[in-house]
């Protein structure tokens, strides 16, 4: 599948290759990230995002392929010559250089005059509101700080492309989330490219504009962040990105709107109002969301997309409840019942008997 | 019930610090305190050849500081250029231990983990064969009729034997050589530790790759090259053995000023005295250093916290 060839692409990876000895880290990888776009790569760790990260810094060579940025072949360019910044993981900071004298390093191999230095290392410290910490050294900062003087650093050469790699994984849990959020809002005003590397979908899917899922060196699927969970294209995808509950069946009936699929692991047959393109008793995977599983007390009057099972562990999350429920059949499934519905009506506890239901538009068939 | 912590406790933290401080007392201390007081003894005949500093003799409590030994280090030239040139000469050979170690150390901390092994034993190898045989070897390359000049002449590259062995030259060389080790090993030490991707981030933000030596890699191995310099610098001033054996008759170096007074003359409260001077321009700027590293040590703490 080929996500490139889009007009307006202002980065552009081209069947890029990145061989290590005798193990592939990066197999042909395609895609073009618009102007201005937060552009995530979501992987677990060796899936090859670092390496295609680096191969955009500079850092790594690559094996085959291009590189096009703004519409001129960066590939062969060292790392100091390419209009690209990065943040690093661990920041990267020079220790032995103060706040200014950091930011300042990019102007200064760039033989900015130094007053210019000066006005554009006080303008990139205000962006990220530590104009009063010119003259600490990084030691002396704390992690989120040290994070915002990366990213002045990263941002004060004004670099056509910016790359993120997991900007976050050195902070503590409890300011992630704000700071993603801070981080995106003073991208956005700057207005720069940005593509991020990063394991966390949580992550992912608060930052960026769109997405792309990449295991065993390659992106198998790529969008936007609501559109890969919706419609992911894969099993792997829809584990990956949020939890899932999956079902094995075959098509009994395809019709252009609609399909039935039967499945061992329940007593109605799964109807999905999206046509497929696999033929009559394939075997397919069907995607339901535990945020669209209902949990009832009666059984469902449809003839379909229910099933029947027991409650075997509840935990409370706040603002949801998660329920287990195992079916008659022996599959666990998860559904998540929103607190307001549990608080209206006596809540099923553990052991009790409950009908899952689901709605037909809810459901997702996986090829793959 | 309130507990006290183990690190709280005073006689468990003078049982950690207690062992070090009596062997530097014993070892230290004590042999400094005794050249100290011989310093200030007056030359005598008979053993030992010095005179007491405190006496009672026919009832009289007799003090006599002779300054004797340091009236002579500061009138006589001889011993003023003596230190001069021991520092010159010190100086010299730890800008060229500096010179030739520093890209040693970098390759080494540069080169693969396996390689690097092979790499270090290499410099440490020497110190397995006496320095004395060693020092002898170079007196066999360097001598007039010696392996250096025979190649050379060899080769049709001179025609006449150099003049190395008994010059400061010769004794150059042999310091270089015998603590060029001693620059090294701590600068790799420092070296390997560099965190490879604050070079990748000088790359990034546009340093080509001499200027990201020279404002990362230089300047964060300052420690290093300080801690090697120090080793080189310090023993090669009071070195003896290299410009005895190596040197010419007017090769002056400290060392062989106190071999000389002390086996030669006889004049222990003279050597003493050059000694104690000795230890004093040493001290000065080692004092100054390791109080400029722990204000530095301590500042980065409290920015820490």
């Amino acid at each position: 599948m080929s996500w490139s060839g889009d007009a307006d692409a202002f980065v552009r990876i081209e069947d890029v290759v990145k061989i290590f000895g005798d193990t592939v880290a990066v197999r042909s990888v395609n895609l073009s990230v618009r102007r201005h776009e937060l552009f995530a790569l979501l992987g677990s760790s060796g899936c090859g995002k670092s390496t295609l990260l680096r191969m955009l810094a500079g850092f790594e060579e690559v094996t085959s392929g291009r590189i096009y940025l703004d519409n001129e072949d960066i590939t062969a360019l060292p790392p100091y010559k390419r209009p690209v910044n990065m943040m690093f993981q661990s920041y990267a900071l020079f220790p032995h250089m103060s706040v200014e004298a950091n930011v300042a390093f990019g102007l200064k191999q760039e033989g900015v005059p130094r007053n210019e230095i000066h006005e554009r290392v006080f303008e990139a410290l205000d962006l990220v509101q530590l104009a009063g910490y010119a003259r600490r050294k990084p030691h002396q900062l704390s992690g989120g700080q040290q994070q915002r003087v990366a990213l002045a650093r990263s941002l004060v050469k004004r670099p056509k492309l910016l790359l993120l790699d997991e900007p976050m994984s050195a902070l503590d849990k409890q300011i992630r989330q704000k700071t993603q959020i801070e981080l995106v809002k003073i991208l956005e005003q700057v207005g720069v490219t940005c593509i991020m590397v990063t394991h966390d979908q949580e992550e992912a899917m608060t930052m960026a504009d769109r997405l792309a899922v990449m295991t065993e060196g390659q992106i198998v699927q790529c969008g936007t962040p609501h559109d890969v969970y919706a419609f992911p294209s894969s099993r792997f995808v829809a584990g990956f990105i949020g939890s899932t509950n999956l079902f094995t069946g075959t098509i009994t009936v395809d019709e252009p709107d609609h399909v039935l699929i039967e499945s061992d692991a329940l007593t109605r047959p799964l109807y999905v109002n999206h046509g497929v393109s696999e033929p009559l008793g394939m075997e397919v995977h069907v995607s339901i969301r535990p945020e669209n599983m209902r949990v009832m007390r009666e059984a469902p009057e449809s003839e379909s997309n229910w099933g029947h099972g027991m409650v075997s562990h509840v935990a409370w999350m706040g603002a949801y409840a998660r329920y287990q429920v195992r079916l008659d059949a022996g599959q666990l499934v998860e559904a998540h019942v929103p607190s307001q519905i549990l608080a209206q009506a006596e809540a099923p506890g553990v052991d009790d008997e409950v009908y899952l239901a689901w709605s037909s538009d809810s459901a997702t068939v996986l090829p793959s | 019930m309130k507990k006290i912590s183990w690190r709280a406790r005073p006689g468990r933290r003078w049982l950690a610090i207690a062992p070090p401080f009596a062997w530097l007392t014993l070892f230290l201390l004590l042999p400094f305190l005794l050249v100290f007081k011989i310093s200030f003894a007056d030359l005598k005949f008979g053993i030992p050849p010095y005179t007491p500093l405190v006496e009672i003799k026919d009832q009289v409590l007799n003090i006599a500081l002779s300054l004797r030994g340091y009236a002579l280090l500061f009138t006589d030239s001889l011993y003023i250029a003596t230190y001069l040139n021991s520092v010159k000469m010190a100086a010299i050979t730890t800008v060229c231990c500096a010179l030739i170690g520093y890209p040693m150390a970098y390759y080494i901390a540069r080169s693969d983990a396996s390689l690097r092994n092979v790499l270090l034993l290499g410099v440490i190898l020497p110190f397995w064969t006496s320095l004395l045989l060693r020092v002898y070897a170079w007196v066999g390359i360097l001598r007039n009729d010696g392996l250096l000049n025979n190649l050379l002449m060899w080769l049709g590259i001179i025609d006449a034997p150099l003049e190395i062995y008994r010059t400061d030259l010769a004794v150059y060389i042999g310091l270089v050589y015998a603590y060029l080790p001693f620059f090294i090993l701590p600068l790799y030490a420092n070296l390997v530790k560099l965190d490879h991707r604050l070079l990748e981030a000088a790359y990034d933000l546009g340093a080509k790759p001499w200027r990201a030596f020279l404002s990362v890699t230089l300047p964060m191995s300052m420690p290093g090259v300080i801690a090697g310099a120090m080793l080189v610098f310090i023993p090669t001033v009071g070195e003896y053995v290299i410009p005895e054996m190596l040197g010419g008759a007017n090769t002056l170096m400290m060392g062989r000023v106190m071999w000389n007074e002390f086996f030669n003359n006889a004049d222990w409260p003279m050597a003493a005295a050059v000694t104690c001077v000795m230890i004093m321009l040493l001290l000065i700027p080692l004092v100054l250093f390791q109080y400029n590293q722990v204000r530095q040590i301590e500042g980065r703490r409290k920015g820490e916290r």
